[in-house]
């Protein structure tokens, strides 16, 4: 890599220096927008402990899910989970510590880790099971919670488009937590389905800017469909 | 008789503005886009990012990187945009949206809402319902007025852990439309064919009734 080339060649690469018990953010709705071939990865190296942030994890034998098996994943902070039979096992038997998190929760806990910013007060989660234990404060009679962000040793996140310099163009709803994930991971590591040359991407339309990748990552996607739904022609 | 799912559906419709932006719940309020009226203009939010759902897609239309909150394949109508998750609970908390339609297992007469966990079954999760509820001003709740044993869920107390505190004012039963203030439920309409008895009977928490109790149009 020279100046600002983050293009890697390789998945091994792309992951070196995951090591045992990291905290991995990763960017993804369902099956849609997943980093799917990082995920594969980290299976193939088989590194273990893993505390996961990420809406969902996967389902049995694709994303996040495919982790599940041999143990990987310690525990797993995310807002809505159990699309899968071993989840719901390893969950069930205390094998797996699952920190439910309001959606929004999440998505600003990524954002404001991202940031900078340690802790926000949100009125999500005040009064119910989510609130136990944080800080409560009225700001104009209304009550809040205060939840701390999150910052991951490395962040897994999947782009539509990027230039060599990691500037970010996402697709449609595989958008969702990616631009999050991409700044809030010490080492973020971007795989794409097309990229280009400094310059080609017109700088307005850039939905996350370089300086959040570290590493970046050509990659052949299988885009599982989670619900297939359609209409008649 | 009670209401179908459809007919809830088309009862919530009626709450429906020109102009609004709604982020209709998984279920029966997923129906609701089913009986917009004619030449209204609605918008509907899916919290994964997308303003401007429309309607599933034919199989030629079909791509995966288009889907709502309930991970299914959609489309976009005309004026849509796509934004972050981050993006799209600013709208939601920041109470940019101007209805929100969700079902429930359980609301009291303080608008506490349980809608997420039932404690001893697998819990999957609240998704995007406590930002909902705690962000958006204007939310009618969907729900059976009462269990298939005839338990009611209108309740003086949520026995189940909660969504939200204190945030619920509108809900729309099998059975009844229903205010809630001043700690009270407030009995504005009933279904066709049910009586106020019948209602009062399936309500456990304190239900007022004021004068004639008209029937729902459908």
């Amino acid at each position: 890599m020279a100046g600002f080339d983050k293009v890697v060649s390789s998945y091994e690469e792309a992951m070196a220096g995951l090591t045992d018990n990291m905290t991995v953010v990763a960017g993804g709705f369902g099956l849609c927008g997943i980093p799917e071939n990082l995920i594969a990865e980290i299976k193939r190296k088989g590194t273990k402990g893993l505390t996961l942030v990420s809406n969902n994890c996967g389902v049995d034998d694709f994303g996040l899910g495919i982790l599940l098996p041999d143990r990987q994943i310690k525990k797993i902070i995310a807002s809505y989970v159990g699309e899968n039979a071993e989840f719901e096992r390893q969950m069930m038997a205390g094998e797996l510590d699952v920190e439910l998190t309001p959606q929004g929760t999440l998505a600003e806990k990524m954002r404001a880790g991202g940031a900078g910013i340690p802790a926000f007060f949100t009125a999500t989660g005040y009064g119910t099971p989510v609130a136990e234990g944080k800080e409560e404060r009225q700001f104009k009679g209304r009550d809040y919670i205060l939840e701390e962000s999150i910052v991951g040793d490395f962040a897994i996140v999947k782009a539509w488009k990027a230039d060599r310099y990691g500037n970010l163009v996402f697709r449609k709803t595989a958008r969702n937590f990616n631009p999050m994930a991409a700044t809030a991971g010490k080492v973020t590591v971007v795989e794409v389905e097309e990229i280009v040359e400094p310059g080609e991407l017109d700088p307005d339309q850039i939905h996350t800017a370089g300086i959040y990748v570290d590493r970046l990552i050509l990659g052949n996607f299988e885009k599982r469909i989670e619900q297939r739904t359609v209409r008649k022609a | 008789m009670a209401l179908s799912r459809e007919q809830i559906a088309q009862r919530v419709a009626q709450e429906l503005q020109d102009g609004y932006y709604v982020n209709l719940g998984i279920g029966i309020p997923t129906l609701v886009a089913n009986y917009i009226p004619e030449g209204m203009e609605v918008m509907l939010q899916s919290e994964n990012g997308l303003l401007g759902m429309g309607q599933f897609p034919t199989e030629d239309e079909l791509d995966a990187d288009l889907i709502n909150a309930g991970k299914q394949t959609v489309t976009m109508a005309t004026g849509a945009s796509i934004f972050d998750s981050a993006e799209s609970f600013a709208m939601i908390r920041g109470g940019h949206v101007d209805l929100t339609v969700l079902g429930a297992f359980e609301v009291d007469v303080n608008g506490n809402i349980a809608s997420y966990m039932i404690p001893g079954k697998l819990i999957k999760g609240m998704g995007g319902a406590m930002d909902l509820v705690a962000g958006a001003d204007n939310i009618i709740v969907t729900m059976t007025h009462a269990s298939k044993h005839g338990v009611s869920k209108l309740l003086s107390n949520c026995t189940l852990p909660l969504t939200g505190k204190g945030c619920i004012k509108k809900v729309l039963t099998d059975l009844a439309f229903i205010e809630i203030k001043d700690g009270k439920f407030h009995l504005l309409e009933r279904a066709p064919g049910i009586s106020v008895d019948e209602i009062v009977k399936l309500t456990e928490g304190e239900l007022v009734v004021t004068g004639d109790i008209p029937e729902m149009k459908l």
